[in-house]
């Protein structure tokens, strides 16, 4: 079975984001960038299929974007994949989904992979797009927000996540590709051993001129923050004075304290 | 302009979301048609255009068949946008439509704006103005976002047969976890986030739950986690509450925590980041450690 991972690095979401020079998005200065939390725990499930499958499996682990996206691969590498794509495109972050949809299409067309998974969004862009865009490109299966997986005999049974904690059930044969959702598995730490490993594992460096041949479809055209609807009090200080006042509002606003 | 708004129907019965759509069509002053895989049983208050297939024979989550029901109609209509609601059902089926139609997809609206769409990114922290260069634009609207407007009336009803087809096999729901507590019922619930750290941390948590007398609430990572049990989980694929008193206690605020506690009397949230997406919906937003704060508030209270 030919497994493919799609991987993007984020910056750290606890960080305080500066819009660029262009305005259209962050300034990357002083960011720390991370695996995309929802692709975790599609290398995880990667990962878990291709022990499943043993040695007649193969797991590539693929990203694009700068020279930094490295070390998100070698997380994925020394979490079990096998070999490594890298994309380089220094300017990902100003491309629209279709675009990513496109690039990682033309890659995969050739490859004829069983299984693609994707995270079902990235926390910064958080569009939801690629991995559905991705499926409909290569005209194969796909669900989305998946919370339960196994595949048997080319026959995937996905458990997708619906609201108020309902979950619809479906089957697909591959090939397919299944969005991952938090919560899908417990992702893995890379222990010391595997990630020395990871150092001989062949990271392959395409540029993204011979795989992106579209343009894109939309624009950013400003990226800001949101304007304060006002009314929430900030309660600085040093903690007795905060919960000094805290204990005087909860007995000013609310019935609560008796 | 025209457009094609995409209705949403679950287990027999049609979703309230889909008045959202109006809501939008509304604001863009748009002229609305409707799609849905629904029944005649449930037609929404509408006194316009509704294509309507039967979800009986073409299932209510097929993405292949439904996807082409929607090509058809678009054919039929030409409408300069096709709308969704940013949920299980519209992230799913929008990208393959965008995808068939070569069309821009803008995904989670929250507002219209000249020239463009609004976006929530980075967590909510921060915003961005998209602007299609498409003939057509498939958007999803983000839930709660567009007031629900029922526009009343009945719809001229179109039939559409099943295409038949699908690669998928849709083999069923499974209903939600019982729930071991009713958080729906609770007066105050206190709320751990991931930035209470650690699992011994919840502890701390639900000391102050008690000394206030409420319920121990959680967020979705802290679920997923493993540090607090899945009936506590609040947000959209949890509970949605609205107590005399809810805490956040290192909480950043996703939206889909948000949209399941924001109704809430008065909001008490601690975090060490004042720039938090909670601040949005906190009547009061304490800024300090939560390990530190809350034993400290947890103590006074026992005098």
């Amino acid at each position: 079975m030919k497994i493919l991972v799609c991987i993007k690095q984020v910056p750290d979401l606890e960080s305080r984001f500066k819009p660029n020079a262009s305005n259209t998005w962050f300034d990357e200065a002083d960011l720390a960038y991370r695996m995309n939390e929802y692709d975790e725990y599609a290398v995880e499930q990667a990962v878990q299929l291709r022990e499943e499958c043993g040695d007649s499996s193969d797991l590539t682990v693929l990203s694009i974007g700068p020279d930094r996206v490295v070390e998100a691969i070698k997380k994925a590498l020394a979490m079990g994949c096998d070999r490594a794509v890298h994309i380089q495109d220094q300017a990902v972050s100003s491309r629209d989904p279709w675009q990513i949809a496109s690039i990682i299409s033309a890659y995969a067309r050739e490859h004829k992979f069983d299984l693609i998974f994707t995270g079902m969004q990235s926390q910064d862009r958080g569009s939801a797009q690629v991995g559905a865009m991705l499926a409909e490109l290569l005209g194969v299966s796909c669900a989305t927000t998946v919370v339960g997986f196994s595949c048997k005999d080319n026959v995937v049974t996905a458990k997708r996540e619906l609201e108020g904690g309902v979950k619809g059930v479906m089957r697909m044969k591959t090939p397919a590709l299944v969005t991952c959702q938090l919560g899908l598995n417990i992702p893995r730490y890379p222990t010391l051993p595997n990630i020395m490993k990871a150092k001989k594992k062949e990271i392959i460096a395409l540029p993204v001129a011979d795989l992106l041949k579209e343009e894109s479809l939309a624009k950013t055209t400003s990226f800001h923050p949101p304007a304060k609807k006002g009314g929430g009090l900030l309660v600085e200080g040093d903690i007795a004075d905060q919960v000094d006042k805290v204990l005087a509002l909860l007995k000013e606003k609310t019935a609560v304290l008796r | 302009m025209k457009t094609l708004l995409i209705g949403e129907f679950r287990e027999g019965k049609l979703l309230d979301s889909t008045y959202e759509l109006f809501g939008f069509a509304g604001q863009a002053a748009d002229e609305p048609v409707m799609f849905m895989v629904g029944s005649e049983t449930q037609l929404p208050s509408f006194g316009g255009r509704l294509y309507l297939a039967d979800a009986a024979a073409c299932g209510e989550y097929n993405p292949d068949l439904h996807k082409q029901l929607i090509l058809n109609v678009v054919q039929k209509e030409n409408p300069d946008r096709i709308v969704f609601v940013h949920s299980s059902y519209g992230w799913d089926l929008a990208p393959r439509v965008a995808v068939a139609l070569k069309a821009a997809q803008v995904s989670e609206v929250v507002a219209i704006q000249e020239g463009g769409f609004e976006v929530g990114c980075c967590n909510g922290k921060m915003r961005r103005i998209v602007k299609p260069s498409t003939p057509q634009t498939v958007i999803t609207i983000q839930a709660g976002a567009f007031q629900g407007v029922q526009p009343g009336g009945t719809p001229q009803v179109t039939r559409l047969a099943a295409p038949g087809g699908g690669t998928m096999e849709f083999v069923g729901y499974e209903p939600a976890e019982e729930k071991g507590v009713d958080l729906a019922k609770a007066e105050v619930i206190v709320s751990a986030g991931r930035g209470v750290g650690k699992k011994d941390n919840v502890a701390i948590i639900a000391a102050l739950a008690k000394a206030l007398g409420g319920e121990l609430g959680a967020s979705r990572p802290v679920v997923d986690a493993e540090w607090v049990a899945h009936d506590h989980q609040v947000g959209t694929t949890g509970q949605t509450v609205s107590p005399k008193l809810y805490v956040a206690c290192g909480i950043s605020g996703a939206i889909q925590h948000l949209a399941g506690m924001k109704k809430s009397d008065f909001i008490l949230a601690i975090n060490k980041d004042k720039d938090a997406p909670i601040g949005e919906v906190a009547d009061v937003l304490v800024v300090a450690d939560v390990m530190q704060f809350v034993p400290a508030l947890t103590a006074k209270l026992a005098k």
